[in-house]
């Protein structure tokens, strides 16, 4: 209960907040910014394919900041990722395909506040989300919570602890030195509470995206995002 | 191929040295780590890289396995007339890649 009421009071901050200067610069570089060679691919892939059903990308204006979102079509809430898998199957996760398609169509919403819809029929996934969110969880027995809320803005040994906001995804990360999905950075907070990671695309993952979405309601998104 | 990426400024002066950027897609594996299954991943670098100016070469690097993966390179060349300038990149398992851009001299 306390923990809701600290959620509720606190302002969301991206996390490019808490990196180095150094991050910040990269990130803010509109050549060097190394995930700009996902999204190149991307732009190529949408002349290519997509153009033809959504004409110009101005047309995703707005898209990704209402994602992951109910699909009545595909019948379940899928995130950007996986709608993008929907018109083409056989994009690998964390491909440089898909990654570079979905930077390049999150870009098209970067500034415009994540605005996400959790009513309806997106309310059971939206709820398990928030459950997973509060939940402890793997050997350290720690929930999403008690790193992202209670200590947000402290240290982890050298690192500083961010609010665990998803905009800015997909971003380049220097330890993977490669872009990477919100999806795989989530899973990489799976292992490092040591608890068992869920698999891409699970229901679980999903359910944090769209948790955590709602909970940065109004963040702008940058894409693609860089953090160390 | 060898994605990458080049930006020279829009006009430059001439003789007056300008920024050449490029940056290049590439895992730049140094041979020292091990995959999931405990076997060496072995050496994969760009290991050259070259630009010329209107045929001529007037920049060139080899790189070595210090450097990290995505190479992010930025030099300065001077030019007295306008010309096209092409960077060239190669990496040890004779992969290629290139970029080229106008640059307007006035």
């Amino acid at each position: 209960m306390w923990v809701s009421a600290l959620v509720a009071a606190f302002t969301a901050v991206s996390g490019i907040e808490y990196q180095s200067d150094a991050v910040k610069a990269m990130q803010a570089d509109s050549f060097g910014n190394p995930g700009l060679l996902w999204v190149d691919r991307g732009a190529e892939l949408w002349k290519q394919k997509c153009t033809g059903c959504h004409g110009d990308a101005s047309s995703m204006e707005g898209v990704a900041a209402r994602y992951p979102r109910h699909s009545p079509q595909l019948g379940r809430v899928v995130d950007l990722e996986q709608r993008i898998q929907a018109c083409m199957p056989g994009l690998a996760w964390e491909s440089r395909d898909l990654l570079g398609l979905t930077a390049f169509v999150a870009r098209q919403s970067n500034g415009v506040p994540i605005s996400v819809d959790v009513s309806g029929p997106a309310a059971p996934l939206y709820e398990r989300g928030r459950s997973l969110y509060f939940e402890r969880q793997g050997q350290l027995n720690l929930a999403c919570t008690h790193c992202h809320d209670v200590n947000a803005g402290k240290t982890l040994l050298s690192e500083p602890i961010s609010q665990g906001q998803p905009a800015d995804w997909p971003a380049y990360r220097l330890d993977w030195q490669s872009l990477g999905s919100l999806q795989r950075r989530l899973r990489a907070c799976y292992f490092g509470v040591r608890a068992q990671m869920p698999a891409f695309g699970s229901d679980d993952l999903v359910a944090l995206e769209l948790y955590l979405a709602n909970r940065a309601k109004w963040l702008g998104a940058n894409v693609p995002g860089v953090r160390r | 191929m060898i994605d990458g990426r080049l930006r020279v400024p829009e006009s430059v002066k001439p003789g007056e040295p300008f920024e050449v950027r490029v940056l290049i897609l590439h895992p730049m594996e140094n041979g020292f780590r091990h995959d999931a299954a405990g076997r060496e991943i072995p050496v994969h670098i760009v290991n050259k890289v070259s630009c010329t100016y209107g045929g001529r070469e007037v920049f060139s690097v080899d790189l070595g396995t210090g450097i990290s993966a995505n190479p992010y390179l930025v030099f300065f060349v001077r030019a007295g007339g306008s010309g096209v300038l092409k960077v060239e990149w190669i990496d040890d398992a004779g992969e290629r890649g290139s970029a080229s851009a106008n640059v307007n001299v006035g």
